[in-house]
């Protein structure tokens, strides 16, 4: 067997398997992360907090995909992005109140999701990448050019509107209670899935795809369930990033976007479940800090990648969870 | 006058020609890759900035140095192989054994950190640099005006393209590479050092990178950013061909080239993205590619 | 739990003892200085903000002056949310330059509901003192519809009366195009064609073959940065200049012909606000300007962040505040503005700063005398003809009135 298909069948990234986790192991882990959620928008600036949750609710999604089922996408941005747009156009155009916005973006990266795993799916590794890649160019194009996505001015000005009609999203911090609120809906889904027979098999489909399938289990049609899940999280994260900044533009599509969230699962941790949270913020705190900085946040995000690939494989979460001995 | 959906005929050939000119150069950049994938399994993202390295390098000798165009053609290929050769020995073999995809990441992050630093010293907007005077001015071909540099780089180009494959599918050279990837225990059993063909072939693709690097230059700008706008579209040719083919990059290098001259003449304004529709349906069809030898 | 929260309750404590500073008159230059537009804003900007800052001493009405920056790269979200923090947390009290038309809408709209000042000099888009415009906002140096006018009007009067268009296809670069072809019908011109061509488009040649096919005796190029280095390049290359045809840039900086070099550019017309050859006062500014940029001397955008500052504080200087951003804006429109690069104008109602313009013309080598000797006057664009005029605006504050 040539070195090439060897590679192939390998497992996939991440390079080790992440453990099963005993949902009731985490409670501290989990009660930590809420309390400190609670309490810092009174001490750092809400926008900055919301804009960490959404991107880590995006690293949730795309860890999903990446650390469980092993399917790298270079072309998750337009999740994200598609169901911005969406949304920012239910809100500001159709005049839909803030949760049906939200759930109209949400729609559409399920839908999109749907279509882009169906065909991309059936294939492997660097190839599964370059199609998502592929297509989600092509949605940029589309997007460059639609009327209504704004082109380069993207949708400006999208009212925060009122949550159930009642309470006024105008103040930040009670818009970052409801944002706070919807992630962690976002995460504990996520680990419920994990944790459930569905995950089981996704695991073993992951493992070894010949023998899940030998077994009877149609491991296209659970790669593909899992696939339209991440994305349509995705587009969670996206709609609630539109509605938070008032404004819905064309770089969350482009492919740049879709590295910028790879960096965040890979730097917290692949396949961990608090890895794309720490990750998101620590990477959303790094470009904020270094925008200072001007040009040289490009190199820094650039010596994060080398150093994470060669040395820090397994995240910050990763190495964390090592060195206490306890799967997080 | 005849035309073709509007466009007169010479009006379309001139286009074609122009087309197949990118082609040439899409070609030798994808050369690099597809050295570097074919035979290392290793997908280098940094690519396109070492490309970008070539051309700096040409031009930083002329500022600094006053070597001209001819001595940077053979210096600066040589210049960054080396420092291809310096990645390699320090990174990307210590991740030799792991899913290819690793190799994706290190080098991105190696693209991001080469084109940042070149940008923070050298400024964005480029730095000119003239096409060497034995090669200004061109020829009427009756039907266009065509430069005579441009017609150098598709000499060069199919020359290069041409000695290349022969080396790596041809000679005893090339079948030790292959062999030496596809099995390097047993190869290296044979007493042939591996780990350093492995070395030698990652700087010559680095090589062949810098070398379109010096050879876009006079035409292109000399600036940080030229790798980046270029590095996706060289992936979907390798990508398209079929990564473990150096004939299928050649090959789609000129075709798309081609193709895109045809956009340029009906569709301009998706002449950038008609790549990208080219890999998804080729890759629906053919899921390694055109001559993929993998699927 | 309980302990954790109330010590986090009296962290919460800790950021009112940071309200008992000084009041600071904070200046925030946010442009993109790691891409595209890096060369003609960029820390050069940030270098002429604080040169106007000097001016006065580094203190005015009191108050210290604090010059803050930041990266926007060209994205429209990174650039609000870069604006609202600076607005809400660090008490930025104007926002300056801003290249790239798609963040400077964005960032107008905020600046306006916050109620600071917002003195845009890198963005292109007339409708920024169109129907975008608010009362918060000053658009200095220039806008499509001076470029226009400016290079458009007077190649056409030159003898340019066909024109092919290369355009950049998105929202700056079809404005571009528009509002020059008005100004060349207009003036008894016509348009035989234009191709768009997507935006970072290395090579050119497949579009200039199109151009020449038509015979247009100009080829406008509305497009810029990159774009338009590439195509005036690859013209070059390509023989356009010798075969007859002429190239009007219609959007293109200093920056932009240095990195050409004058051996390519030659030829090209432009219009510009500012040059630092222009007099004596431009060119003693400029070379201070070059000694802290590395040699580099200054754009238009530059050029106009430092007017725009030093507009600003003279505006707060006879305030005596910076808290209200429209009293601060209504004061810059009241006195009339008079710095040594843009000489003497003033700012209109509807937040459009009038100054003249100048159509240049790229030397040829051998008149050039030196390093960055590049242009020579061909004529100059009088103020109140130079911009759009009131009565054609559509801005809702002077078709309200």
């Amino acid at each position: 067997m040539t070195a090439r298909v060897a590679a192939e069948t390998r497992a996939s990234v991440p390079d080790r398997a992440p453990t099963r986790v005993d949902i009731r192991s985490l409670r501290l882990p989990i009660a930590i992360m809420i309390v400190i959620a609670l309490g810092a928008p009174f001490v750092i600036y809400p926008v900055f907090l919301m804009k960490m949750l959404c991107w880590a609710l995006f690293a949730c999604a795309f860890n999903l995909l990446i650390g469980y089922v092993g399917l790298l996408s270079f072309g998750h941005a337009l999740f994200f992005g598609a169901a911005g747009y969406l949304a920012g156009h239910a809100a500001k155009v159709w005049g839909l109140p803030f949760e049906l916005s939200v759930l109209t973006g949400m729609g559409t990266a399920a839908v999109l999701g749907l279509v882009v795993g169906w065909i991309a799916i059936r294939r492997q590794g660097i190839y599964f990448a370059m199609i998502t890649l592929a297509l989600a160019q092509l949605f940029y194009f589309f997007c460059l050019r639609a009327p209504f996505t704004g082109g380069e001015d993207g949708i400006q000005g999208v009212p925060r509107g009122k949550l159930f009609g009642a309470l006024s999203l105008d103040d930040n911090r009670a818009m970052y209670f409801v944002v706070l609120a919807i992630f962690l809906l976002g995460f504990f889904f996520i680990l419920r899935v994990i944790h459930s027979p569905f995950g089981q098999v996704l695991k073993a489909v992951r493992e070894n795809e010949p023998r899940a399938v030998s077994l009877g289990y149609k491991s296209d049609q659970y790669k593909l369930i899992a696939f339209v899940l991440s994305a349509a999280l995705s587009g969670l994260a996206g709609a609630l990033k539109t509605i938070v900044f008032q404004l819905a533009s064309l770089d969350s599509v482009y492919w740049t976007t879709s590295g910028e969230v790879i960096l965040m699962v890979l730097l917290g941790g692949l396949g961990t479940v608090f890895g794309p949270v720490v990750g998101a913020v620590v990477i959303v705190c790094v470009e904020s800090y270094l925008a200072q900085l001007g040009g040289w946040v490009t190199v820094v995000q650039g010596v994060l990648f080398v150093v994470c690939v060669l040395a820090f494989r397994r995240g910050i979460i990763g190495e964390l969870s090592r060195v206490l001995h306890r799967p997080l | 006058m005849n035309t073709v959906f509007g466009v007169p005929i010479q009006a379309l050939f001139s286009q074609l020609l122009v087309g197949l000119i990118n082609g040439s150069f899409y070609a030798l950049l994808s050369l690099g890759l597809a050295v570097i994938f074919g035979l290392l399994n290793v997908i280098n993202f940094c690519h396109g900035a070492l490309y970008m390295l070539g051309a700096l390098v040409a031009w930083l000798m002329l500022e600094h140095f006053g070597i001209g165009y001819w001595g940077a053609l053979i210096i600066a290929p040589i210049a960054v192989g080396l420092f291809g050769a310096l990645i390699e020995r320090t990174m990307i073999k210590r991740i030799a054994g792991l899913d290819p995809l690793y190799g994706l990441l290190l080098t991105f992050g190696l693209a991001l950190i080469i084109q940042g630093v070149a940008r923070n010293y050298f400024g964005v907007s480029g730095e000119p640099y003239e096409i060497p005077p034995q090669l200004t001015g061109g020829r009427n071909l009756g039907f266009m005006f065509l430069p005579n540099y441009r017609a150098w780089v598709v000499l060069v180009s199919v020359l290069l393209c041409g000695s290349t494959w022969y080396v790596t599918e041809r000679t005893r050279l090339g079948s030790y590479l292959r062999a030496a990837t596809e099995n390097p225990l047993l190869v290296q059993a044979f007493g042939i050092n591996v780990p350093r063909m492995i070395t030698i072939t990652y700087a010559l693709g680095v090589g062949l990178a810098a070398l379109a690097g010096v050879m876009a230059a006079p035409i292109y700008r000399v600036n940080p950013l030229m790798g980046a706008d270029l590095i996706i579209v060289v992936f979907a040719v390798v990508v398209i061909g079929g990564m473990g083919s150096i004939f299928g990059s050649i090959l789609t290098g000129f075709g798309l080239g081609v193709i895109e001259g045809l956009t340029k003449v009906y569709y301009p304004e998706a002449s950038s993205t008609v790549v990208f529709v080219i890999m998804a349906i080729v890759l629906l069809l053919k899921p390694a590619g055109l001559f993929g030898r993998t699927a | 739990m309980r302990i954790a929260s109330r010590l986090l309750a009296l962290v919460c404590l800790l950021p009112l003892a940071a309200l008992a500073q000084e009041k600071v008159v904070k200046i925030g230059v946010l442009n993109d200085q790691s891409g595209l537009y890096t060369d003609l804003g960029g820390p050069g900007s940030v270098i002429a903000a604080k040169m106007a800052a000097e001016e006065f001493g580094n203190k005015v009405a009191g108050m210290p002056i604090e010059i803050v920056t930041a990266d926007h790269q060209n994205k429209p979200d990174i650039g609000s949310s870069i604006a609202t923090k600076w607005i809400d947390v660090d008490k930025v009290d104007a926002i300056l330059d801003v290249p790239n038309s798609g963040v400077s809408l964005a960032i107008a709209k905020i600046v306006a509901d916050k109620n600071k000042v917002f003195i845009d000099s890198g963005a292109a888009t007339s409708d920024l003192t169109g129907k975008a415009c608010t009362p918060n906002t000053v658009h200095w140096t220039y806008d499509t519809w001076a470029l226009a006018n400016g290079t458009g009007k007077e190649v056409v009067k030159a003898g340019g009366d066909t024109w092919f268009f290369l355009t950049a296809d998105y929202a700056f670069g079809k404005a571009l195009e528009r509002d020059t072809t008005a100004v060349v019908q207009a003036n008894g011109g016509k348009v035989l064609g234009s191709v768009l061509h997507p935006l970072n488009t290395p090579d050119f040649s497949s579009f200039l073959l199109q151009a020449q096919a038509s015979k247009a005796k100009i080829i406008g190029l509305a497009n810029a940065g990159g774009d338009t280095i590439n195509s005036i390049k690859s013209a070059s290359e390509f023989g356009i200049v010798q075969g007859g045809q002429k190239l009007a840039g219609l959007l293109v900086f200093i920056s932009d012909v240095h990195a050409l070099g004058l051996k390519t550019a030659q030829g090209l017309q432009l219009t510009t606000a500012f040059y630092w050859d222009h007099d004596d006062k431009t060119r003693a500014w400029s070379k201070k300007f070059a000694a802290r940029h590395g040699g580099k001397m200054p754009t238009m955008v530059q050029a106009g962040v430092y007017a725009g500052v030093l507009h600003y504080l003279k505006a707060v200087q006879a305030l005596k505040s910076d808290e209200d951003g429209k009293a601060v804006v209504d004061k810059m429109k009241a006195i009339p503005t008079d710095d040594p690069l843009f000489g003497k104008g003033s700012v209109r109602a509807d937040g459009r700063t009038i100054h003249p313009m100048y159509l240049y013309e790229v030397k040829k080598p051998a008149e050039s005398k030196g390093p960055w000797d590049y242009y020579k006057l061909i004529r100059e664009i009088p103020a109140d003809q130079a911009f759009r005029p009131l009565s054609q605006s559509d801005c809702p504050l002077i078709t309200k009135k």
